[in-house]
């Protein structure tokens, strides 16, 4: 008996519904939803919550029973399902709260009820996430017009959550003569405009609020206005750091609900700058944590090698950080040749500078008394908050989306799944360190053992034909046009795809209506749910650390406020 | 080089002090004057607000907290004594055994002032409250 | 000993010798910044200010014009007055403190000169019997440039950078003190000149063999005197913005440099003085060269540091300042008084 039949089984109102590639979705009433998320968590044993959504039906070609859906999508403890958990939104009763099962609930909920206004019962503070809170409307909302502007002038003070917080623990921002100091939205140490607002005991946090959303653009809202391959170079804008693995991630969800698998070269190629990419996100992330530390040293030797790769990514496509290289069904053109030499000089480079950059910190007691023991993780909280990557691997959980469930041809390369023990800043730091050298283990394989042949599909209804072919014969010219005017067309369904980006779980809940353009995009942001952590791990401990521990959870600011 | 004679050896303290105290005030007023000069005064009010990372400034309380207060008192305790220490430094050889036993005393003495505070967590950075 | 007969110091050489020191110390702090980003971009495998001027010797008078020229801003609600004058403490303090420094050999001033023609420049503008603790006092007193920046600019960056600036500075404060006792007992004298002196017989009688406790600690402690790595923690970008020098801007921005810049000289010249053989010749080199080089050497140390390691936090310092330094300055103190006595 599978955990979709359990489910069916206790809740007979339940319902499956066929989404595409063989997912299923379990479409449950409202009324059960807290009685399914105690058997989902406690005896089926799924214990990350990746994400909640809603769709609006409104614009939805065929009548559906309520206008608001609610998806929660969970993951299973061995890491190898996912269950979709579908229920019709009432929005004048709303929907009961997870916050009570799983941390990360808080802020995904508050981003649904932000974006479509759905309300969620119980939650403890339902307030806007990623919009500003003088906007008015809910975003998402089909009958929304993106054309209006609007204007928001005033800052949040944020004492609105401050204040309950400090009470909470009994301190009192007047009596305790407790210093409220903004890190950020614009400190130099926060990478990207990330705000928390920190109560201090002389430079001991006592509690922590953070605020989001400064560099939140729209991106599913321009998704829903745009042909499936002309968000590719949107995606490239979530996480800058690894723009091509975005590229990859939204590409291969499309790909998924379409059936289609690339030819073999096409994949190594993928996999190569995947891994080439996290590389870049990973010397970014370590780059930048050290020199918050003052280790400047350790800077350049970290970013020189990565200039190095980003001159073979603009070598290879154009562009150095925002690379669109992906497309549906395929990449735009072969590697150039002489690569393999040019890609291998990289791989030293960068080995030598991260090998030198350990160096100087491994053995630096500075750096250890810094680090170790700074906001540790236990691996239950940072399943509850919903880390994933190298902060959940930190905390000593072994799940690497590469090795359990691979995609890819993955699993035919040798690499190790590096985890830490107690998941410190220090084993968030050190995880990234050994997974470059990871990383560069799966480049060479991959490098060394790519095939040839072609790098796309063949079927020239999803992917543009060659241009000889364009102009030479009718079909060709035909499937141009279509193409281009309107735009691959992927069947109706839903489906969440997902691989294993930089920062961890990098996922795609991507709702076809039928059409060119697709009814729905839903990232699921890695940066967004360890964002949610930030201001609770960082209580107690000083502000010099909480900068380490922002710059160590690698929070991404364009992924995170999409 | 060798001591030089001078019959008032402040006198160069005394000249360094007056020459910086001038220098020093003049240089900052002419920049001031020149570079007042070169800048936009039209958006005064934007400089002129206080900088804490983007948002309007929320409570000020303008006090440093207790735990640095802390430091500071245990510098009192401990450097006041060690100046006490320095002429007894300079007359070491001269002031001999009982000049040292003297000095042991009074850095035991010290010590167990020293150990006290670390026992009580003095020299902790912790809560006050 | 051969006895030389030294002209009488006049005021005018003092005056002199003063004027020299602010002139001269002062292009010395600037042109330290330029050795700082020099040598810190080639241990970091980058070129470092390459296009002002050959190999970027110009982009020291460069930053000096946009300093001078950028515009002087006083915050709203800061107490005006300590927020003008606290930059000019720091830079003030630190060149005080350099009167009683032999930075520079005593000479006299050629004939044909007019005016000031035969008049003898000592050695330092103030040769004090106390000099050590008159340089420590005084650096000490620099604290209250950025203590008062801090407090002055009603910015919570400010304060907590004041905060730091207290404690650190009041602490190490403790252990610089304590670390020179021991030599100041072989010595048995406050006078840097006596403390040449005692060592003037070769590498082997310089003080760092016989102390060699003493000189780290004083090394360690006037890193944290100084503001340099790894106890930059006054103005860390990373943490408190630029803490005490949040609000300023142009010049008076510029001026705490110039005092930062000073203090590590006057650390790196009592280092060398009290630790490394001051001034005495050695061998064939002269001992005006000889403790130029080593004062380079105290120097380009602090920046060999700076490239080398990240910095602590202040509950480190802290703890390192009274449960480390602390009680091995007095342990060190009393071994040096058993050994002197047995």
């Amino acid at each position: 008996m599978n955990d979709i039949e359990i489910i069916t089984g206790k809740f007979p109102t339940a319902k499956v519904t066929e989404a595409l590639s063989g997912q299923e979705i379990v479409m449950i009433e409202a009324s059960d939803l807290h009685d399914a998320a105690v058997c989902i968590r406690d005896e089926l044993d799924y214990v990350l919550l990746l994400d909640i959504t809603a769709i609006d039906n409104l614009a939805k070609s065929h009548k559906c029973e309520s206008r608001y859906e609610l998806r929660y999508v969970f993951r299973s403890s061995d890491f190898e399902r996912i269950m979709i958990i579908g229920l019709n939104a009432n929005i004048e009763s709303g929907v009961d709260t997870l916050c009570d099962y799983y941390a990360t609930a808080d802020w995904l909920e508050r981003e649904v009820w932000d974006q479509y206004g759905v309300t969620f019962v119980g939650h403890p503070n339902l307030k806007r996430v990623l919009n500003h809170m003088e906007f008015a409307g809910h975003p998402l909302r089909k009958d929304y017009t993106i054309t209006d502007a609007q204007f928001c002038t005033r800052t949040q003070d944020l004492l609105d959550e401050m204040e309950p917080l400090l009470t909470s623990r009994e301190y009192s921002a007047d009596r305790d003569n407790l210093m409220l100091l903004n890190l950020g939205p614009s400190h130099p140490a926060s990478h990207g405009t990330i705000r928390t607002l920190a109560a201090l005991e002389g430079e001991r946090i006592v509690a922590g609020v953070s605020e989001i959303g400064y560099l939140h653009r729209g991106f599913e809202k321009s998704c829903e206005n745009h042909p499936y391959n002309q968000i590719i170079p949107y995606t490239d804008r979530l996480n800058y750091c690894s723009a091509l693995i975005n590229n990859v991630a939204f590409a291969k969800s499309v790909e998924e609900m379409l059936g289609i698998t690339l030819p073999d070269r096409g994949i190594f190629i993928r996999v190569i700058l995947m891994e080439l990419s996290r590389i870049i996100d990973h010397l970014v992330c370590l780059a930048a944590g050290l020199l918050d530390m003052g280790g400047q040293t350790n800077y350049w030797y970290l970013f020189n090698p990565r200039n190095d790769a980003y001159d073979f990514l603009s070598r290879l496509t154009g562009a150095r950080l925002t690379n669109s290289y992906m497309r549906i069904g395929g990449m735009s053109h072969d590697f150039y040749e002489g690569w393999e030499s040019d890609l291998e000089d990289i791989l030293k480079k960068v080995e030598a500078g991260t090998i030198q950059s350990l160096q100087m910190v491994e053995k630096n007691r500075i750096f250890q008394d810094r680090l170790q023991d700074i906001s540790p993780v236990s691996a239950q909280q940072a399943l509850s908050f919903g880390f994933t990557g190298p902060n959940l691997r930190a905390s000593g959980v072994a799940y690497d989306m590469r090795s359990i469930s691979p995609y890819y041809y993955y699993d035919t390369f040798e690499f190790d799944v590096v985890t830490g023990s107690v998941g410190d800043t220090y084993d968030r730091i050190m995880v990234r360190f050994e997974e470059i050298f990871q990383s560069i283990k799966i480049i060479r394989q991959a490098a060394g053992t790519i095939p040839t042949g072609d790098i796309s599909i063949k079927d020239h209804s999803i992917f543009l034909p060659p241009k000889e072919r364009v102009y030479n014969s009718i079909e060709g010219m035909m499937n141009q046009f279509k193409l281009v005017f309107e735009g691959l067309r992927v069947p109706a369904g839903e489906y969440y795809g997902a691989l294993e980006a930089a920062n961890g779980e990098l996922g795609f809940y991507i709702v076809s209506d039928g059409g060119p353009i697709p009814y729905k995009v839903k990232v699921r942001a890695p940066s967004f749910v360890h964002m949610a952590a930030y201001p609770k791990i960082i209580e107690g401990y000083q502000v010099a650390d909480a900068i380490l521990t922002l710059g160590s959870l690698n929070i991404i600011a364009g992924e995170m406020d999409r | 080089m060798t001591h030089v004679i001078t019959e008032h050896p402040y006198f160069g303290v005394f000249f360094l002090f007056a020459l910086t105290a001038i220098a020093f005030p003049a240089t900052l007023a002419a920049a001031r004057f020149v570079s007042r000069k070169l800048a936009r005064l039209d958006t005064q009010k934007l400089k002129l607000s206080i900088y804490e990372c983007g948002p309007e400034v929320t409570k000020q309380p303008n006090v440093i907290s207790a735990q640095f207060y802390l430091i500071a008192l245990l510098f009192i305790l401990f450097d006041v004594e060690i100046i006490f220490m320095f002429p007894w430094a300079i007359d070491f050889k001269l002031l001999g055994w009982f000049g040292f036993a003297e000095m042991i005393l009074f850095i035991l003495l010290l010590a167990i002032g020293f150990v006290y505070a670390w026992k009580k967590g003095a020299l902790e950075w912790h809560s006050i409250r | 000993m051969e006895v030389t007969v030294l002209p009488e110091v006049t005021w005018l050489g003092v005056v002199i010798k003063a004027v020299i020191i602010l002139a001269i110390i002062s292009a010395i702090a600037g042109f330290g910044t330029y050795l700082e980003r020099k040598v810190l971009a080639f241990m970091q495998r980058r070129l470092g200010p390459m296009h002002v001027g050959p190999y970027g010797l110009l982009q020291i008078l460069a930053d000096g014009i946009k300093l001078f020229t950028k515009e002087d801003i006083v915050p709203q609600n800061a107490n005006k007055l300590i927020f003008q004058v606290a930059p000019a403490i720091t830079a003030a303090t630190a060149f005080i403190a350099l009167s009683a420094v032999p930075v520079f050999p005593d000479f006299t001033i050629p004939e044909f000169i007019p005016l000031l023609g035969g008049t003898f420049v000592p050695s330092m503008a103030a040769d004090l019997n106390i000099g050590v603790l008159f340089i420590l006092g005084m650096m000490a007193a620099g604290l209250y440039g950025p203590l008062l920046a801090g407090m002055a600019q009603a910015n919570k960056w400010g304060i907590l950078g004041s905060a730091r600036t207290a404690i650190q500075f009041l602490s190490y404060e403790v252990v610089t003190g304590l670390s020179i006792l021991a030599p100041i007992m072989l010595v048995g004298s406050l006078s840097l000149i006596e403390f040449n002196d005692y060592q003037a017989g070769g590498i082997g009688s310089w003080m760092m063999w016989q102390q060699p406790v003493a000189l780290i600690l004083f090394l360690i402690a006037g890193f944290a005197e100084t503001n340099r790595t790894p106890f930059d923690l006054l103005e860390h970008e990373a943490e408190v913005v630029s803490g005490y020098a949040t609000e300023y801007s142009g010049m008076r921005w510029g001026m705490f440099f110039i005092g930062e810049y000073a203090n590590m000289i006057t650390i790196s010249v009592l280092a060398a003085v009290i630790f490394a053989g001051g001034y005495n010749d050695l061998g064939f080199l002269a001992g005006w060269f000889v403790i130029i080089l080593k004062i380079a050497f105290f120097f380009f140390l602090m920046l060999w540091v700076r490239a080398a390691w990240p910095h602590v936090r202040p509950d480190q310092l802290m703890w390192l300042c009274w449960k480390v330094l602390m009680p091995i300055a007095v342990i060190n103190v009393v071994i040096t008084g058993f050994v002197m006595m047995a």
